[in-house]
C-alpha cells in the first residue's frame, strides 16, 4: 500500500464512523422523535448488549457451548444470577470476573 | 457536583470496559506492525476513526489487499449500530449547544454508550449533567485505547498469548451487571431471550450484520410486548369500571 492509499484509508473510515455517529446529534434540534420510536428506543440498551455478548459467553469455534466446563458460560450465569438476586452493579462484575479466572486457573491446572 | 466530578463518575463507570479494552488496543498495535504497517498508521487509525472492532476489521482487510471502497463501505456496515445509540441517546443530548454535540458524536463508542445510557435512568445522569459524566466516559477510554496502541505497536507480542487470556470477559460481567437491573417486567425479558437466541443464530453473518439484525428484533420483540401489556392494562381498567 501507498502511503496515499493509507491515508485515504484513514480518511474514508473517519468520515464514516464520526458521520453515523454525529449525524444524528448535529440535526438533534429540528429532530423530532415520532412517540413510537420513542418507545421502542428504550429496548435497545438491553438488546445491543444483550446480542454482543450471547455469542462470546454461549458459543466457542464449534457452536454452542452450554458447558459448566465453559469459564465463558459459567462465568456469565453467574453474574446474570448475582445480578438477579442483589441488583448491584459492582458485585455482579466482581464475583462473575471472579468465578471466570477461578475457572480458567483450574481447567489450565 | 461540579464538571470534573461528573466526568469523573463517568470515568469510574466505565473502568471495567476500559481493562477489557486493553488486551484489544495492545492486540490491534501489535498487529498492524506485524502486518508491516507503520506505527503512525496505528496511531492515526485509533487516535482519528477512534473504532475498536471496524480498525480490526480494516487490518484483516488491508493485509488482502482489499480496495478502498470495500474498507470503506465494511466500515459503514461495522458501525450502523451507532445510529442506534445516537437515536436513543437524543433525548438527552438535543438541548445542548451544537459545539458540544458535535464533540460527543466522536465519542459514540459501545463502551460509553454502555456505561452512561443507564445512568439516566438510574438518575445518576440527567440532561444537566449528563453531557460531563459522557465525556468523562469518553476521554478515559480514548486514553487507553491510544497509549495501547502505541505500546502494542512498539512492543510488538510483547505479553505472549495476552489476548488468551480472557480479559474481555469483564466487558461480558459488565454488560450483565447493566443490562440486570432491567428485567423487571416481561417486554425486557422478551427483548433480552430475543436477543440471546437471535445474536447465537446469526453469529455468523458478515461483518457485524447479525448483530444488528438480532438487535432490531430484539427492540420489536420488546416493543410489541410492551404495546400488548399496554392494552391489556387498558382493558383491565375498562372492565374495572364496568
Amino acid at each position: 500500500m501507498t502511503t496515499v492509499e493509507l491515508v485515504l484509508i484513514i480518511v474514508g473510515m473517519f468520515l464514516v464512523t464520526y458521520g453515523i455517529r454525529v449525524v444524528l446529534f448535529a440535526s438533534a434540534h429540528k429532530a423530532e422523535i415520532p412517540e413510537w420510536l420513542d418507545k421502542a428506543l428504550k429496548f435497545v440498551p438491553i438488546s445491543v448488549l444483550t446480542a454482543i455478548i450471547a455469542p462470546m459467553a454461549l458459543t466457542n469455534s464449534e457452536g454452542l457451548a452450554l458447558s459448566f466446563m465453559n469459564p465463558w458460560f459459567v462465568g456469565a450465569l453467574t453474574s446474570l444470577l448475582i445480578g438477579l438476586v442483589f441488583k448491584r452493579q459492582l458485585l455482579t462484575i466482581c464475583v462473575g470476573v471472579l468465578v471466570f479466572f477461578l475457572m480458567k486457573l483450574l481447567l489450565v491446572a | 457536583m461540579n464538571a470534573f466530578q461528573n466526568a469523573q463518575r463517568g470515568a469510574l463507570a466505565s473502568i471495567p470496559m476500559i481493562i477489557g479494552g486493553i488486551p484489544f488496543g495492545l492486540l490491534f498495535g501489535s498487529l498492524a506492525a506485524a502486518n508491516g504497517l507503520s506505527i503512525w498508521f496505528a496511531i492515526a487509525m485509533s487516535s482519528i476513526v477512534f473504532a475498536g472492532s471496524a480498525q480490526f476489521v480494516a487490518l484483516g482487510l488491508i493485509a488482502v489487499d482489499a480496495p478502498l471502497w470495500v474498507i470503506i463501505l465494511t466500515t459503514f456496515v461495522v458501525n450502523l449500530r451507532h445510529i442506534l445509540y445516537a437515536a436513543d441517546l437524543l433525548r438527552f443530548v438535543k438541548h445542548l449547544p451544537i459545539r458540544l454535540r458535535l464533540f460527543m458524536g466522536f465519542g459514540l463508542i459501545d463502551e460509553t454508550y454502555a456505561a452512561v445510557r443507564p445512568m439516566y435512568d438510574m438518575g445518576s445522569a440527567n440532561k444537566s449533567n449528563g453531557h460531563q459524566v459522557y465525556i468523562g466516559s469518553f476521554l478515559s477510554f480514548y486514553f487507553m485505547w491510544n497509549v495501547t496502541t502505541i505500546v502494542g505497536a512498539l512492543a510488538g507480542e510483547f505479553i505472549p498469548g495476552i489476548s488468551e487470556w480472557g480479559l474481555e470477559f469483564a466487558m461480558v460481567a459488565t454488560f450483565i451487571g447493566i443490562v440486570t437491573p432491567y428485567l423487571r417486567n416481561v417486554p425486557y425479558w422478551g427483548a433480552f431471550v430475543v436477543a440471546i437466541v437471535a445474536s447465537i443464530a446469526l453469529k455468523d453473518m458478515p461483518n457485524h450484520l447479525g448483530l444488528i439484525v438480532a438487535t432490531l428484533l430484539a427492540v420489536l420483540a420488546g416493543y410489541f410486548l410492551d404495546h400488548m401489556t399496554i392494552n391489556s392494562a387498558q382493558k383491565g381498567v375498562a372492565n374495572d369500571d364496568c
